[in-house]
């Protein structure tokens, strides 16, 4: 049974030009077989949600660790709502402080990763995900 | 040696010759040691996977010879130090980086600290000013004031020095693309606080070439870049003979994911890119050298991080003498700041950071920096409070005051382990460098991705290492617990509101025609050859804004675009 690949969009929006883990993040993804495109860096939420549509992606992964998660990634996820993509999963990395964790839940990011997360959870939350959706 | 025995060697331990008596030892006491209780790995390695033996002796310092590669502290090739008191005379400048919200948030921090004992201050810039945009820019949005003081013009300048001489600080700033504006800035607040420039001290980090590979905030392509850089080295000489024009940073490339000979290799290689630069901008090398300043990262493994304080030491004495013909001896003995790793610090547990940031910081000092920031134990989570803050001071303070540590020069000289590891850290960073001026240097290295992706490589294999346990993180993939959050900073959005307010009123009270004047001789200035700091530095004191001065420059340079390596 020849299985869809998930393909996953991770992006680095706003100023911020700490890489680090979104380049390992895409990796590790990638070693696990999913199709994975990496934006770059500085990109605003319009430029994220263009690329997603673009490039017909299931799973996005923001990485910030600016502390400006919690302008940019409701923005995100109400430009994918007007865009008709709000069943594309949005995942959020980096320096979150724990209060903010609820009312980014709420906007609608379906989990936050924080440092120190295993490669191999993520992996695992994404295949969740996608097995779920596929039902 | 036997197959039981040879676990843990180093790679290139077959030149190795061990006495008679350690051979003995190997055979009567080593290999029944081993056979009723085997090692915990097979393999032994640092923190950046660089291999550790089981022992080092005499055998392993055969060809090293301790006139010539170790010497005495204060003299070439400073392998022991700088200076030939080194903590005796003066402890290392405790010097911690801060900045957040507005200029006046930043500057009751910086008075706070210096009532603290704090000698030095440093400035933590937000994302918006690294970037050179104002405030008010729409890509600053969300962004103002986060990770860092907001600074937009010349009047929050005055705002975050007031009320502190700066004829009797020195300052620290974490600032690149921008920092010739930046620096104009400050030398224009000393000028109001009728400071002169000669006696001003401090750094500019004004490091760009590690922007491109690993900090990543550049504005302009590599070679407009380079020449702002070269321009206040040239300003510098000049009219600020006690000011660092440029702090050389491994401490980013190390943050990004690179192992520590890395860090020491890529570091180098740009200090070197500089200094070729500096000369082919006509200027003497023992003008400018003596002002290059290096930083670097404390990361967690002990030896290896002061193994690489004393080959870095080596590295450039050898580099300024024998490849540039310095004759002066400041222009070859190597100056640094280091700090603590901050991507050593764990969300999980944030306490145990205390105790991580203290061992590091130890590991600087015995390998004799000149200043130190300490990390604070919340920085996995936000920007540090003032408790915290506090506490990353204080942890110096007790390693100065109680350790006893500042009381000898270089503690570990001599050590055969310690000496033998600075020995292969040298060699590793030899080897990149080499190659790196095979590649044409370190601009078209860095066009070409070789070290982003060097790096990239790295940090994804210490990661998988994290993942599959081989390299264990307390609390974090070993003796993880429940634990209920810390209190942390939070910076709101109130700070842009009241920066665009500020704008606002700059810009309708200063005089625009003023401003428009300057900022067209910066553009005609910029398409030619000279040095832009006396334009910068007129466009400054006109209230022209970061905004204006860096967009004028955008226009004549362009910006520049990575390739992006995963």
């Amino acid at each position: 049974m020849s299985e869809k690949k998930i393909r996953v969009l991770i992006a680095k929006p706003g100023l911020d030009g700490h890489d680090r883990g979104a380049k390992i993040i895409a990796r590790a993804l990638r070693d696990a077989g999913m199709e994975v495109i990496y934006t770059g860096l500085r990109q605003t939420p319009e430029m994220i949600a263009s690329a997603a549509a673009q490039e017909d992606v299931d799973v996005i992964g923001l990485s910030i660790l600016s502390g400006a998660h919690n302008t940019l990634a409701p923005q995100l996820i109400e430009l994918l709502k007007q865009k008709g993509m709000g069943d594309v999963t949005v995942l959020l990395g980096g320096t979150i402080p724990e209060a903010d964790i609820p009312t980014l839940k709420k906007a609608g990011i379906a989990e936050i990763f924080l440092p120190g997360t295993s490669t191999q959870d993520i992996v695992a939350f994404v295949r969740n995900r996608a097995a779920q959706k596929a039902h | 040696m036997t197959d039981s025995t040879k676990s843990g060697a180093p790679v290139d331990s077959g030149a190795r010759k061990p006495s008679e008596h350690e051979r003995n030892w190997e055979r009567t006491q080593l290999r029944p040691a081993l056979e009723k209780s085997p090692e915990r790995s097979s393999e032994f390695t640092t923190i950046s996977g660089h291999p550790i033996a089981r022992l080092y002796t005499g055998a392993d310092l055969a060809d090293w010879d301790a006139k010539r590669d170790l010497g005495v502290p204060g003299e070439p090739p400073y392998t022991r130090g700088i200076h030939p008191s080194m903590y005796r005379a003066r402890f290392w400048t405790m010097r911690q980086f801060a900045g957040f919200g507005t200029a006046a948030d930043t500057n009751q921090r910086f008075r706070y600290l210096l009532s603290q004992g704090q000698n030095g201050i440093s400035v933590a810039f937000d994302l918006p000013t690294l970037m050179g945009y104002d405030s008010d820019h729409s890509l600053a949005e969300g962004e103002v004031g986060k990770c860092g003081v907001a600074i937009s013009s010349l009047a929050d300048m005055e705002a975050l020095f007031d009320q502190i001489p700066l004829g009797g600080v020195s300052t620290s700033m974490t600032i690149n693309s921008p920092a010739a504006i930046i620096w104009a800035m400050y030398l224009a607040v000393a000028e109001k606080q009728g400071v002169d420039w000669t006696i001003l001290g401090g750094t500019l980090q004004n490091d760009i070439l590690k922007e491109y590979i690993a900090q990543k905030e550049y504005i302009y392509p590599p070679n407009p870049s380079m020449r702002l850089v070269i321009d206040t080295f040239e300003f510098g000489a000049r009219h600020t003979p006690k000011f660092n024009t440029i702090s050389i940073s491994g401490y980013h490339i190390r943050e990004a994911g690179s192992t520590a000979i890395q860090e020491l290799a890529f570091t180098l290689r740009d200090a070197i890119e500089y200094v070729e630069w500096g000369i082919r901008r006509g200027l003497d090398v023992d003008d400018f050298a003596p002002r290059l300043s290096f930083f670097f990262n404390a990361h967690n493994d002990f030896f290896e991080e002061i193994a690489k304080y004393r080959a870095a030491r080596r590295i450039w004495h050898k580099t300024m003498t024998e490849r540039f013909g310095a004759k002066s001896p400041r222009s070859s003995a190597l100056r640094f700041h280091a700090q603590t790793a901050g991507c050593s610090l764990t969300a999980q547990q944030p306490y145990n950071n205390v105790v991580r940031t203290a061992l590091q910081a130890l590991a600087a000092v015995m390998g004799g920096t000149q200043s130190l920031h300490t990390n604070s134990l919340d920085e996995a989570w936000a920007l540090p409070t003032e408790f915290a803050a506090t506490l990353a001071l204080r942890t110096q303070q007790i390693i100065a005051h109680e350790t006893g540590i500042a009381n000898i020069a270089d503690p570990f000289g001599g050590s055969y382990f310690v000496e033998a590891l600075t020995n292969e850290v040298e060699r590793g960073a030899w080897d990149y460098i080499h190659k790196i001026d095979a590649l044409g240097g370190m601009v078209p290295a860095i066009e070409r991705s070789y070290p982003q992706r060097e790096i990239a490589d790295a940090s994804y294999r210490y990661q998988l290492a994290v993942d599959r346990k081989q390299k264990i993180i307390v609390g974090v993939n070993q003796y993880v617990s429940d634990e209920k959050p810390i209190e942390v900073l939070q910076i709101d959005e109130s700070v842009r509101a009241s920066q665009i307010e500020r704008l606002r009123k700059l810009r309708a009270e200063r005089f625009g025609d003023n401003v428009n004047r300057h900022l067209t001789a910066l553009r005609k200035a910029a398409e030619g050859t000279e040095n832009l700091m006396p334009q910068i530095y007129d466009a400054v004191k006109a209230y022209a804004t970061l905004g204006e001065i860096c967009g004028a420059l955008r226009n004549v340079f362009g910006t520049y675009e990575e390739t992006a390596v995963t």
